[in-house]
């Protein structure tokens, strides 16, 4: 085991896959002699050289379609948005061609869009989104969401070797902030398994991303309330029986996330659960996440827009109560 | 002022040996093109009779400019055509039979039933399947340069796209990446003059859509798409330049829109003067008339060959009519690819 940074494991782990398999290459705008945006490919084209870590124009939908390409040919594409803002530009190949080729036309595509996101350092509208929910809605992507350096390591190699277009949403606000153990070497965490990240008895928080770290601290400002944290870390495909079976455990459930509220992921979780356990409840589902509002810049404003410890601690004390 | 290069016609049987095909060759791109038309025709009766579901698109008066391209790439290029491009899959060896199973939502069809038109591809001879949004496969022929690149592969994608897609941003990013890293790829443009209803003159401000080429660091060409053999032959310098590692071409095939958008269309907004004008330059009957003039077609040869694709034809339409149509039971299969699906040659 190294201690690493959330980033550190991200570049770790896609450091891992292309040493070990040939066929992946990364592609994106200053990833090559810049290092990426935010230092994840740093180093990277000095070890694999230009045609491994290729520098594209600005240009989303060449990059993504032209993965989607590669793929098809054979290689295994890790394409980086600077910011998972920006994949707004490349849905037509995301959502048109690589979502729909296998089951249409029985090609797999083989790519892996990395895609910063997140708030919480005043980036404004386009640098600060959460867009998972709008991409696990497509039939046919897989949107993998991280919380810790084990799992974001762990995710991305199963994410390059996986058959299918998978949207790595790595959270900008954890990169240097979450700092863990990793294990050395090459290792898969399963894509579609929750993983329990705290064990309780009292009421269950289903969330994923940086929110699970939100949920953690309000959970140790409630002394007196066993919380249990079910980290999902991926949100499509996503581990329902985890949920259902932290439900029937604890009866009382808070659905947490970063991005904004209606049609939000956590709209599906409660209603698999208002559908599958509503028998097991002992309090109506409750859900804390963002306004339905862009992402705002100033700080006090973006404070009252991503969820935060007090609101979470409030919701769970609701629950406890009820 | 054109800034494409506006290629010349193909004259003499001596130029076609020169370009590289023998008279077997040219037999085989006439027999191309009547089963080309030959399919989109008897799919219009099929229409009629209300075996298609949906709508219809033909590549009618295209059938030139798909198969004198098709006709240049090598077995191992690869391209992602467009509803235009019957004669690209027909060139590449798709069978017709398949093809009216897909035409009918049958489950022998490419798409098996899930997607219809040419929304189809054999990607063992290289296709890869098209969406509606045109503009938007290109970038994926320009991946798929990229990968050859990447490899050092001697293979060429070729990517095609319509006048009317043209306008598209995909288009603009995908040739900005190709001609900055050279990749191996041709673009055809089959400019048949209609965006639907929309005229050139409404699509681009340019002589041709070719003179864009300029911008991106590559060569543009034009060439008449009613001319089989001209098509070839840039066709096959712009493949072959790929290939030897000189960069992209964009080659722009003037030809014809000789039927509406598509079945439901009956064209009002094109003037009747310009339809007049296509069934002169129809290019079946344009290369069969060269072949009559310049390479000793033969009554008997030309009949023959005549009665071949027709045979094939009927054969084709009764088996893709025994074909079943799908069942709903396994319409949630295959949403997602699985691993074993990558245990292929192609994928190691």
């Amino acid at each position: 085991m190294t201690e690493m940074t959330y980033l550190q494991a991200i570049s770790d782990g896609l450091r891992t896959e292309m040493r070990r398999d040939k066929r992946v290459f990364v592609i994106g705008e200053d990833v090559g002699v810049y290092g990426g945006a935010f230092k994840v490919t740093l180093g990277f084209q000095e070890e694999f050289g230009p045609w491994r870590v290729i520098d594209a124009p600005l240009a989303e939908t060449a990059i993504v379609g032209g993965a989607t390409g590669a793929a098809i040919m054979g290689l295994r594409p890790v394409a980086e948005m600077q910011f998972s803002d920006f994949v707004s530009c490349a849905w037509d190949h995301l959502v048109t061609i690589a979502a729909k080729q296998h089951w249409r036309a029985g090609t797999p595509i083989p790519i892996v869009l990395r895609l910063p996101s997140g708030g919480g350092f005043s980036g404004g509208p386009f640098h600060s989104q959460n867009p998972e929910s709008s991409f696990a809605h497509i039939p046919g992507l897989k949107c993998v969401c991280p919380a810790t350096p084990e799992d974001a390591k762990g995710l991305l190699i199963s994410a390059i070797e996986d058959p299918n277009p998978v949207l790595f949403f790595e959270h900008k606000h954890l990169y240097r902030r979450i700092k863990a153990e990793v294990p050395e070497g090459r290792y898969t965490t399963p894509i579609g398994k929750a993983r329990l990240y705290q064990e309780g008895t009292d009421v269950s928080v289903i969330t994923w991303g940086a929110m699970v770290y939100t949920a953690e601290e309000a959970a140790q400002q409630l002394g007196d309330v066993s919380v249990e944290i079910v980290d999902l870390r991926s949100v499509m495909p996503w581990d329902k029986a985890a949920v259902l079976e932290s439900v029937r455990k604890t009866s009382k459930v808070l659905v947490l996330h970063e991005d904004t509220r209606t049609g939000g992921f956590g709209a599906e979780i409660a209603a698999t659960i208002a559908e599958e356990a509503f028998e097991d409840l002992d309090a109506p589902v409750k859900r804390i996440a963002a306004p339905d509002t862009p992402v705002p810049f100033s700080p006090p404003l973006e404070k009252a827009f991503i969820p935060q410890v007090e609101d979470v601690a409030a919701g769970l004390r609701e629950l406890a109560e009820y | 002022m054109a800034i494409a290069r506006e290629a010349e016609p193909v004259g003499s049987l001596h130029e076609v040996k020169e370009a590289g095909l023998d008279r077997e060759d040219l037999l085989g791109i006439y027999r191309n093109m009547l089963i080309t038309r030959g399919v989109e025709e008897r799919g219009h009766i099929l229409y009629k009779q209300g075996k298609i579901p949906g709508s219809f698109y033909t590549g009618r008066g295209n059938e030139a400019a798909s198969v004198g391209v098709a006709t240049a790439m090598g077995p191992d290029d690869v391209g992602t055509p467009l509803h235009r491009d019957m004669g690209v899959h027909i060139t590449r060896g798709v069978e017709p039979w398949k093809i009216f199973a897909q035409f009918m939502g049958r489950i022998d069809g490419p798409a098996r039933g899930r997607d219809g038109n040419v929304h189809m591809a054999d990607q063992n001879l290289g296709l890869i399947a098209m969406v509606s949004h045109l503009p938007a496969m290109l970038p994926v022929a320009t991946g798929c340069a990229l990968a050859f690149r990447i490899r050092e592969e001697p293979r060429v994608a070729l990517g095609w796209f319509g006048e009317g897609a043209s306008a598209r941003g995909d288009v603009h990013e995908c040739m900005t990446l190709a001609g900055t890293r050279k990749l191996p790829i041709v673009y055809v443009c089959d400019n048949n003059q209609w965006a639907y209803s929309t005229p050139t003159y409404l699509e681009y401000a340019t002589e041709h859509v070719a003179d864009r080429a300029q911008a991106y660091g590559f060569e543009g060409v034009v060439v008449d798409g009613t001319d089989v053999l001209a098509v070839y032959r840039e066709a096959k310098r712009a493949v072959e330049k790929a290939r030897a590692g000189g960069g992209p071409t964009l080659l722009e095939c003037l030809t014809l829109r000789m039927e509406g958008h598509a079945v439901h269309d009956d064209a009002f907004y094109v003037p009747k003067v310009m339809f007049e004008r296509w069934a002169e330059s129809d290019p079946v009957e344009r290369y069969r008339s060269w072949l009559r003039t310049n390479a000793e077609m033969t009554d008997d040869e030309e009949g023959s060959i005549g009665e071949q694709v027709k045979a094939l034809l009927n054969e084709a339409l009764r088996r893709a009519d025994e074909s079943p149509l799908p069942e709903a039971d396994d319409l949630t299969d295959g949403v997602y690819a699985t691993p074993e699906e990558l245990e292929t040659p192609h994928h190691k």
